[in-house]
């Protein structure tokens, strides 16, 4: 029982300087540095997924420093917080780290669907943009109603639509896809939930039909869903999956012989920890690219240079070719490159998420520039404005052989005539239910 | 010394009949309700508002919720995520589609309404079976309402994703909106709510729950029905589960899916009842302080002793020294955190002379 009541003694007293700790949060910052929280995962169920994203971003932060000497002489003070994909960890990282640094974060990238909807509620109020790059609502492009949300590069409904594009000149136009069937396994969470309504809408247009599958969290059971495509029979499949659920899911197609060469993975199950586990069975599987596929390029050779070769790369050097390692180095180059656009008009210091939110929602990147920053052949240009907060819609898809990605498509663009209208009453929506004030775009410069 | 009753003598029933029946207890609790309306506000920051007390409170009156059922009256519960997500989605709906109903109270009352009305439905079972298969006719229901939500559009308002978010909530005009706001209105629902569960559970109604629990046959012989006493405890706890939910849902997330009230908040919400001490009030405060502040205090000691460490090893360590201390309290006091603090009472009334 002594013991008993020591440790009981010591958690009151560990509590007490907790609470104490936490509400004196005066500590002393570098006053000239620009501060990034990042919300990562490198635990949990996703951790497969969530470890390269994480390293590319922490290693394109490093490669600023130690090359650049920061953003024009603003050094980059980034720190991480594990949020294990979990919604409510997520939002206890960003509490946490919001208000660090002399003027905070810069902006917050989570990479979970379930998270940027959180912090949707909160980016208004703490101004502090959202990053969702390939991810979060769809919706969130209307940039008259999301002042804060920037899903760059992409939306769900821009990559369901490329797959179906793509799907539809396989066979020959849209027009012949009356009939076919197409089935959507999806995590069943806001993430794979997102890509329903756009493909609900192309199957009313084109009269195929369409079954959605849900798959619970984490998804490694899903017997009894492929057990349902093979009595289906569907013409295509889609995934939606993250983490442990693509690879099972590919396995399982394996397993039911469900030809792999008509599956069709969204961005998050196109990487290599997707395909790995399903070794032979993953041959022919095929994903969309959020612009960029596997490889090395230009801005390898400055990470080698600065830090593989100094033993400060954050990765393994054969990691850094991977999908997802250089989705984090792109999302670091577009929030650095935001910081960038950002301190022209406001001054080469610590900036502020407001101000940072004016530098994302004014970036262009030209094809020149691209080149500049070594990553020729990673994207496409871009331009972000208040009424188009994706910046760019266009995708490829790629080909697993077994050993690596091939692209084996020509790039398209996801098609505005259909989506226009479903992002703007989606987003009236949400302004409606909310009962927000709609910025008039047309006035912004 | 200080802990000491000699000299209170009780001359009437009242006296006898208090909350409290010592001082020092009295007072004691008066100054931390005192301090948690006055000083807490003097100092805290939004982080501590936000991420430590507004999750410490909500998820305590779902805890004082379930310690009603499984704690009084013995019925083991695995739906308790189900049942905060009926309060918050029964919230949500009368928020969303009643807009002259914008007062929090009259919203959040519905919510702990609707999950009482859904937590009777689903306590029918409890009258036939019992124990272990109870917990697992209750884990029915976790799933079936986890499937509800999710397949429901109407319940979610056709959002694309199924992720709901509400906007501007006052109570009385009213706008509760910072986080100072939240905490103030949080913590006096808690502890309205927690003074109407103590006086159920030591008057006649806690009585009969605690009679079922001990013996039901027992019980019944002497007069109490089966099917009331189980059926009252399984609308009480749902009750409480369910403002707690619609609480989580509006002044904790502000935007949700069901995930939030997946069967993880279940195993969560009962791991801090046993932990806390089943068939406490107290215990349900010390198992939710426990079980939401250890691991977010194992997440950042580290750093402030200055050890730098990576994440990933970081997030591990939480994990194994959170699985170990749960080992060690329920090795060292089985049952439960309260347990050890009515100790603690019982050797401070002998201090500093014991035998």
């Amino acid at each position: 029982m002594r013991l008993g009541k020591a440790a009981l003694l010591g958690a009151v007293a560990v509590a007490a300087g907790f609470v104490a700790t936490t509400s004196i949060a005066t500590t002393a910052w570098a006053q000239n540095e620009q501060y990034l929280a990042g919300l990562i995962y490198r635990t949990g169920a996703y951790a497969p997924n969530g470890i390269p994203f994480a390293n590319g971003i922490a290693d394109y932060y490093a490669l600023i420093n130690a090359r650049d000497g920061g953003i024009n002489g603003v050094k980059l003070n980034y720190e991480e917080c594990d949020t294990g994909y979990a919604t409510d960890r997520g939002v206890e990282c960003y509490e946490r780290l919001k208000n660090k640094g002399p003027t905070g974060t810069a902006y917050v990238a989570p990479l979970s669907t379930g998270i940027t909807f959180a912090l949707t509620e909160k980016a208004p109020i703490d101004k502090i943009p959202i990053i969702s790059m390939g991810y979060g609502r769809s919706e969130s492009r209307d940039g008259s109603v999301f002042q804060w949300n920037f899903p760059l590069l992409g939306t769900y409904w821009s990559a369901a639509d490329i797959i179906m594009q793509h799907i539809a000149k396989k066979e020959g136009g849209f027009d012949k896809l009356k009939g076919k069937k197409i089935v959507l396994v999806y995590h069943d969470s806001p993430y794979g939930k997102e890509p329903i309504a756009l493909l609900e809408e192309r199957a009313k247009m084109h009269g195929f039909s369409f079954t959605p599958m849900p798959v619970t969290h984490p998804g490694v059971e899903q017997k009894a869903t492929w057990l349902q495509i093979r009595q289906n029979r569907p013409d295509y499949v889609l995934l939606w999956g993250w983490g442990v659920m693509n690879s099972t899911s590919i396995k399982e197609a394996a397993a039911v012989g469900f030809p792999r060469d008509k599956m069709y993975g969204v961005w998050w199950s196109g990487a290599e920890p997707d395909v790995r586990p399903a070794e032979d069975g993953a041959k022919g599987y095929n994903a969309a690219m959020l612009q960029h596929g596997a490889g090395q390029f230009a801005v390898h050779n400055d990470l080698k240079k600065y830090l593989y070769d100094k033993g400060l790369g954050s990765a393994k050097w054969d990691e850094t070719g991977e999908v997802l390692y250089i989705r984090g180095l792109v999302n670091g180059m577009l929030g650095v490159e935001s910081i960038r656009k950002a301190q022209t008009k406001f001054g080469n210091k610590p900036l502020t998420g407001e101000q940072v939110r004016w530098g994302i929602e004014n970036l262009e990147i030209s094809a020149a520039r691209i080149k500049e920053l070594g990553f020729e052949g990673v994207l496409q240009p871009l331009k972000v404005s208040c009424s188009d907060h994706e910046g760019t819609r266009a995708g490829r898809i790629q080909q697993w052989d077994g050993k690596k990605w091939n692209v084996i498509s020509e790039w398209y663009e996801s098609d505005d005539k259909v989506l226009k209208p479903m992002v703007a009453a989606a987003a009236k929506k949400y302004a409606d239910e909310k009962k927000l004030a709609i910025r008039d775009c047309s006035k912004e410069s | 010394m200080l802990y000491r009753e000699a000299g209170q003598f009780k001359t009437d029933y009242a006296a006898d009949q208090q909350i409290f029946p010592i001082v020092q207890d009295r007072l004691f609790v008066a100054a931390v309700v005192v301090a948690a309306f006055l000083v807490v506000p003097l100092f805290a920051s939004q982080y501590l508002y936000t991420e430590i007390l507004i999750p410490f409170l909500i998820l305590s009156l779902a805890a004082v919720g379930l310690n009603i059922l499984v704690g009084y009256c013995g019925q083991v519960s695995l739906g308790t995520g189900g049942f905060m997500a009926v309060g918050a989605y029964a919230a949500y709906n009368l928020w969303l589609r009643v807009p002259e109903v914008n007062n929090l109270i009259v919203v959040f009352l519905f919510g702990g309404v609707m999950s009482a009305a859904v937590g009777i439905l689903f306590g029918i079972p409890s009258l036939r079976i019992k124990g272990f298969y109870l917990a697992v006719a209750t884990l029915a229901s976790q799933f079936f309402l986890d499937w509800l939500f999710a397949r429901v559009k109407w319940l979610t308002n056709y959002t694309p994703s199924g992720s709901v978010a509400v906007g501007e909530t006052s109570v009385f005009g009213w706008i509760i909106d910072t986080p100072v706001e939240r905490y103030l209105f949080i913590l006096a629902f808690v502890v309205v709510a927690t003074l109407v569960a103590k006086n159920l559970v030591r008057g006649h109604i806690g009585r009969s729950w605690m009679a079922i629990r001990d013996m039901d046959i027992a019980a019944e012989i002497i007069g109490f029905r089966p099917l009331r006493t189980k059926l009252s405890a399984f609308a009480v706890s749902s009750f409480f589960i369910g403002i707690a939910g619609a609480m989580w849902a509006f002044l904790r997330l502000g935007a949700w899916e069901p995930l939030a009230f997946d069967i993880n908040r279940s195993f969560q919400l009962l791991f801090m009842v046993i932990i806390g001490g089943l068939g406490s009030l107290l215990g349900s405060f010390l198992g939710a302080a426990f079980i939401v502040l250890v691991p977010i205090l194992l997440n950042q000691l580290p750093s402030w002793l200055g050890i730098k460490m990576s994440t990933a090893l970081l997030s591990h360590l939480e994990f194994m020294v959170f699985g170990a201390m749960i080992v060690f309290f329920l090795i060292v006091e089985p049952h439960g955190l309260a347990r050890l603090w009515a100790v603690a009472k019982e050797k401070l009334r002998l201090w500093p002379f014991p035998h």
